[in-house]
């Protein structure tokens, strides 16, 4: 019977089958952890004298409540001392426990969907799991990953395996060619415009078409982190030649590397494979993106206006973000600007970013900050000379972290402000209590800053030397 | 980690009519450099119950009537966002054991039944009634899996997966559960090699 790429990786890790009475226990090949949710789990395994189970499967960063400034004499300004303990904690729970950790000098630190790829930890046909909901990013990849939480984190600490009913499937297929200016950024938030933010509810996403066999790994990242903004645990993208080259040589990387290739093209869904549901969409329809409201299902092609509010909740919407129905999003005034977070930190949004603000400055009034994904990024950009670009814009130029997409360690923005941001969630204070955020990609927002307005870059670009 | 077993809930419902409550709304990330998980209560949907200044909205989840209340009915797509399991422990601190809506999100969702609070996904017209009677006197019974309304308002069945039910009922905790199939995740790392 045809197999779908998620029934293939599923059925190669059911260590007890499901029935009426129970889930399946899946196995974990994977357990990404951070210092936000897991410390918890760790007093579990504390109280209940248990140990983990398998530190080789286990890698652990520092992201999400870590300053991305370094005070003058190396320390680094944490928000509250609270935010400083949770990251001890982190550390000193991994290293009693004997787990690889990239914390403060390693090479790696990064976002932790970031790091994994980066680290080749990621592969495809495995199953990934981390305290936090972008996981999906990893799907990229061709792996089943998903978001848990810090109960589950114990479950996997303990026991390598977590309980788990199987989701349904829904097949996301985008033929066709993009236009000029649209990104993967705006790929997904136009299908989540589509599907509606509860859409996925309950399924697991395959992006199919040869919209997305075409895109970079850095662009599949950015299409499957945002797969839970539907509402879809996870989603996923078949491996080829394009994700075996991006893991060849990193340090995860299996030794026996062309037979694990081999083994990883046969996990793509096999020609006539049922999926639960299908959703369809041209890619030559699809322009660049922008949110206008307060979910990122309510996104607009940037060129469009925004639709009048049909009913309390979008009014409620409408009115938080202080827009207009019927009114454009373009030339609304830009407080801030954020480029960065798991969506898009990785190095082609830094290129992307420096490309627009090569040769400009940021406005005036637009406090503007780039903060790259992880170390490597960091080090890849500034060997690029991006940093660079970014600085003599006016951009500040940050350490790796989550920063703004979460706004707890303090990078955030004051009540009312409008922050056009590459980050995935637009929720009613997300980037600060108050705070208005549009998300868009790296190249709107980078056009954003330099405009202080919200701009179509389309427009910029053609006025660009 | 242990919570009371729930069988039946008889309470006034507290309800938050908008659609799509993310978890940003539950509790502010912000709040999530704690390391333990107590006392969360106090900041269950913090920006929508104080000001600035700390002092409190007049918004009614800061009514002694709000917080007599053990069901929660939300707008449709309750708890979309993100995996912080910080969102279920503030709603059972704040002394909420269900939550209604007409679709409820799937990390959400699986957070609250390992924490006591049972998500109830109920069809659209009960929903609707639900939304429509704030405070009425509500009985969300496991045992029978239905929600049996005030009024002539009717009664509900709900689906549950037989064996998050049975954990709520008994109180079971899945890691026990996982721990005595020891043996078997055992045998799957040996037989894969």
């Amino acid at each position: 019977m045809p197999k779908t790429l998620f029934d293939k990786v599923w059925d190669r890790h059911i260590v007890v089958t499901e029935t009426d009475a129970h889930p399946a226990t899946l196995y974990i090949d994977l357990h990404l952890i951070h210092e936000v949710t897991s410390p918890q789990a760790f007093t579990v395994l504390r109280e209940r004298g248990l140990k983990v189970r398998r530190p080789d499967r286990t890698l652990a960063t520092i992201d999400h409540s870590t300053p991305t400034l370094i005070n003058t004499d190396g320390s680094r300004p944490f928000v509250t001392k609270q935010a400083g303990k949770q990251v001890e904690m982190l550390l000193a729970n991994t290293a009693e426990h004997g787990i690889e950790t990239h914390g403060w000098e390693s090479a790696y630190r990064g976002v932790v969907h970031v790091m994994g790829p980066e680290l080749g930890a990621t592969q495809p046909g495995m199953t990934i799991v981390c305290g936090d909901s972008h996981t999906s990013t990893h799907g990229a990849f061709g792996a089943i990953a998903f978001g848990i939480g810090t109960t589950q984190v114990g479950h996997v600490l303990a026991n390598q395996s977590i309980l788990m009913r199987k989701p349904k499937t829904m097949a996301i297929e985008v033929n066709g060619e993009l236009q000029a200016g649209v990104t993967p950024k705006d790929v997904i938030l136009a299908i989540i415009a589509k599907i509606g933010v509860g859409g996925g509810t309950g399924y697991a996403l395959e992006y199919r078409g040869n919209v997305f066999s075409e895109m970079s790994m850095d662009g599949r990242m950015t299409v499957c982190n945002m797969s839970i903004e539907a509402g879809a645990r996870c989603g996923m993208i078949a491996p080829d030649e394009t994700t075996f080259n991006y893991l060849k040589g990193r340090k995860f990387a299996p030794e026996n590397y062309d037979a694990a290739c081999a083994d990883w093209a046969s996990l793509a869904t096999d020609d006539g494979a049922d999926f639960d549901k299908v959703v369809t969409m041209k890619a030559e329809d699809i322009r660049p993106m922008i949110t206008y409201g307060t979910h990122p299902g309510m996104a607009m092609p940037i060129d469009a206006m925004v639709p009048v509010a049909t009913d309390d909740t979008e009014t409620a919407a409408l009115e938080y973000m202080q827009v207009t129905g019927g009114a454009p999003m373009t030339g609304l005034r830009v407080d801030r600007v954020f480029i960065g977070s798991c969506t898009n930190a990785r190095i082609e949004d830094m290129r992307a970013a420096a490309s627009i603000l090569s040769g400009r400055k940021v406005a005036s009034h637009v406090k503007a900050i780039v903060v790259p994904g992880s170390e490597q990024i960091k080090a890849e950009a500034e060997a690029e000379g991006l940093h660079d670009v970014i600085i003599a814009s006016g951009a500040e130029w940050r350490e790796p972290g989550c920063s703004m997409c979460i706004a707890m360690n303090g990078d955030k923005a004051a009540p009312g402000e409008l922050v056009v941001s590459t980050s995935n969630r637009n929720f009613a204070g997300r980037q600060g209590p108050g705070a208005r955020t549009v998300l868009a990609s790296p190249e709107t927002a980078a056009a954003a800053a330099v405009m202080g307005v919200i701009t179509d870059a389309r427009t910029l670009k053609g006025a660009a030397a | 980690m242990s919570f009371e077993p729930l069988k039946s809930v008889t309470s006034t419902t507290l309800v938050l009519p908008a659609e799509n409550i993310d978890t940003d709304q539950i509790i502010p990330a912000r709040f999530l450099t704690v390391t333990s998980r107590e006392g969360l209560g106090k900041h269950a949907f913090n920006d929508w119950r104080y000001n600035d200044d700390g002092s409190e909205t007049d918004h009614p989840l800061n009514s002694d009537a709000a917080k007599a209340c053990q069901i929660l009915v939300g707008g449709h797509n309750f708890g979309c966002g993100s995996s912080r399991e910080h969102a279920p422990w503030s709603l059972t601190d704040y002394g909420l054991r269900v939550v209604i809506s007409s679709e409820i999100a799937d990390i959400f969702r699986g957070n609250s039944l390992k924490n006591g609070l049972l998500p109830v996904v109920i069809e659209k017209r009960a929903h609707e009634w639900l939304l429509d009677n704030p405070g009425a006197e509500v009985t969300v019974d496991l045992d029978a899996c239905e929600v049996r309304l005030p009024r002539n308002g009717g009664t509900y069945k709900f689906e549950i997966d037989s064996f998050s039910r049975h954990c709520l009922m008994e109180g079971v905790d899945e890691m026990g559960y996982l721990q005595k199939q020891s043996d078997a995740i055992a045998e799957f790392e040996a037989n894969r090699g």
